[in-house]
């Protein structure tokens, strides 16, 4: 099975949950030039990043192309416990997606 | 307001995989996609963008949203943006980068439980300001800061 | 002929005083006391941390990329490609029996036998070559990736490199030290004009940074690359700046002063792989 491209880091103090993901993603605009050929090298980017703690949705956070490459993002929420599941995805323009659950420490 | 599950299409980013990956309560890719503000994320100018993404261009400043970003950016296509918003029941945070081709970099809509609080990083094409914009029972604040985008001496 | 051939080697020895007489432990002591007094404030063993260490703004921007770092995705693709067999059966664990404690602040070191600097680089591509796997590419990809494993395994470990009491050595390391503090391009400026004498002065809007400490974040990912390099890749673009034609990574010129430039650095700890401008 092919790893997950979403790396989570999250952490939960007091009931208030921290979470930083790491997403391997090349967030290509659509403007860039390749060096070799001179062409446009095609849009590519993540347009949605999902996050859903105990059935609700925490965050929703819609991209453009102008996030940097190998996006970061980091949100905060509270009536969390240490041990609660988290998911993340994310679904790019071309229709990719990937998601991730990880476990809150 | 019941915040949908969404079904995720087609494979894993790991080109070739064939895994499905799919949740419960389910969305068709399409109504995935159309979710996402197109206009708002084509607008080319700030006033643009807010009405398509936020429903509004009319902010107010605000001294209750912290917005970090360096004064000179170390490279201009990674710039550590934090924004925290101290304004009760912020339901959306965007970030603007008013001299970018698209100047709507980012739209953070927030649960009900989730902090004003967003951190991320941005491409900037050259020295702008970079706009926080809060979405507050129904009304939209904002906070600016320049940030300076050079050419570096060492090839940077 | 002969006659000249002796005179122009005695000008050359004469001229190069230092290759005669400093031993790379007075080279060290020297190199090091020179940038302990420049950045009176910085701990010496901060000074891994580039120019983050003599600058509070760029600091600020390095430990917001430090909460969740570009090149851990590197670690973890290193860790991945690190363990798997290769098709003989064998593995790089194989090569390095001992990578779980940190091998990379051993490296480079001199294999007296062949004559040679070895590098963690070499070594990675000998052990797939030597297992009939291809070698791979030198200056970015999975190489870095491996190498970005290896390094995080060394973490915290001083840089010990050697320079064994054997002619070939001291002369790679020589020829090393010559590189640094050699003028070059059409810019004629030396790895010394930027990193020593004007370590922490401007270039434009860059702040350059101190020699002392270079290696130790290696491979790095780099904001301006938006992806992972070997220390001689930023060799290459370094001679580049200054318009001079670059060495391949791996060549015998770019180890030379990688043999030296690490030297520089030994007791200061391996912090790889790094996040940089």
């Amino acid at each position: 099975m092919a790893k997950s491209s979403i790396k989570i880091r999250a952490k939960v103090k007091k009931g208030e949950a921290k979470v930083k993901c790491l997403i391997s993603h090349p967030m290509e605009t659509g403007l860039r030039k390749d060096k070799k050929s001179g062409k446009l090298i095609p849009a590519h980017f993540i347009q949605e990043v999902v996050c859903e703690h105990d059935g609700k949705t925490v965050m929703n956070a819609q991209w453009s192309g102008t996030i940097s490459k190998n996006p970061f993002l980091s949100f905060e929420f509270t009536g969390a416990k240490a041990g609660d599941m988290i998911k993340v995805s994310w679904v790019d323009n071309t229709g990719k997606s990937d998601t991730t659950e990880a476990k809150m420490k | 307001m019941n915040q949908n599950r969404r079904v995720l299409l087609k494979g894993t980013f790991a080109a070739g995989a064939t895994g499905i990956a799919i949740s419960a309560g389910l969305l068709t890719p399409k109504a995935v996609l159309a979710a996402w503000p197109k206009a708002a994320f084509e607008a080319k100018d700030t006033n643009a963008a807010l009405e398509a993404s936020l429903g509004s261009s009319s902010t107010t400043e605000s001294s209750d949203i912290k917005l970090k970003a360096p004064d000179i950016a170390e490279n201009g296509a990674v710039v550590p943006i934090t924004v925290t918003s101290d304004i009760a029941n912020t339901e959306a945070i965007s970030i603007i980068v008013a001299k970018n081709a698209t100047p709507l970099s980012a739209t953070f809509n927030l649960g009900a439980t989730t902090n004003g609080f967003v951190s991320t990083r941005i491409k900037m094409g050259k020295t702008s300001d970079v706009t926080a914009v809060v979405k507050a029972g129904g009304k939209l604040y904002s906070t600016s800061k320049n940030v300076k985008v050079t050419i570096g001496g060492c090839g940077g | 002929m002969i006659k000249i051939a002796t005179a122009l080697s005695v000008m050359l020895i004469a001229a190069t005083p230092f290759a005669a007489q400093a031993t790379p432990d007075d080279d060290l002591k020297a190199f090091r006391s020179y940038f302990t007094k420049k950045f009176p404030e910085v701990p010496v063993n901060d000074f891994i941390n580039g120019v983050y260490s003599i600058d509070a703004a760029s600091r600020e921007q390095w430990e917001a990329f430090e909460e969740f770092p570009s090149y851990e995705i590197s670690i973890d693709n290193g860790e991945e490609k690190f363990n798997k067999k290769f098709a003989n059966g064998k593995s790089y664990a194989d090569c390095f029996p001992n990578y779980k404690k940190g091998i990379k602040q051993n490296y480079p070191y001199f294999d007296t036998d062949k004559g040679e600097v070895v590098t963690l680089e070499g070594a990675i591509n000998k052990c797939r070559t030597d297992n009939g796997e291809e070698a791979l590419k030198w200056s970015k990809g999975e190489i870095t990736e491996i190498g970005a494993y290896l390094a995080s395994l060394s973490r915290g470990q001083k840089t010990n490199v050697k320079v064994p009491n054997d002619a070939k050595a001291i002369a790679a390391y020589n020829r090393g030290k010559k590189h640094f503090y050699a003028k070059r391009g059409q810019l004629n400026m030396s790895c010394a004009d930027c990193h020593y004498y004007y370590s922490g002065s401007k270039i434009r809007a860059d702040i350059l940074s101190p020699a002392l400490g270079h290696t130790t974040g290696f491979p790095v990912y780099r904001n301006k690359w938006a992806g992972m390099g070997t220390l001689h890749r930023r060799y290459g673009g370094c001679n580049k700046q200054v318009r001079a034609k670059p060495f391949k990574s791996q060549s015998d010129e770019y180890k030379a002063l990688e043999y030296f430039h690490t030297y520089m650095s030994n007791g200061l700890e391996i912090n790889g792989p790094s996040q940089r401008k």
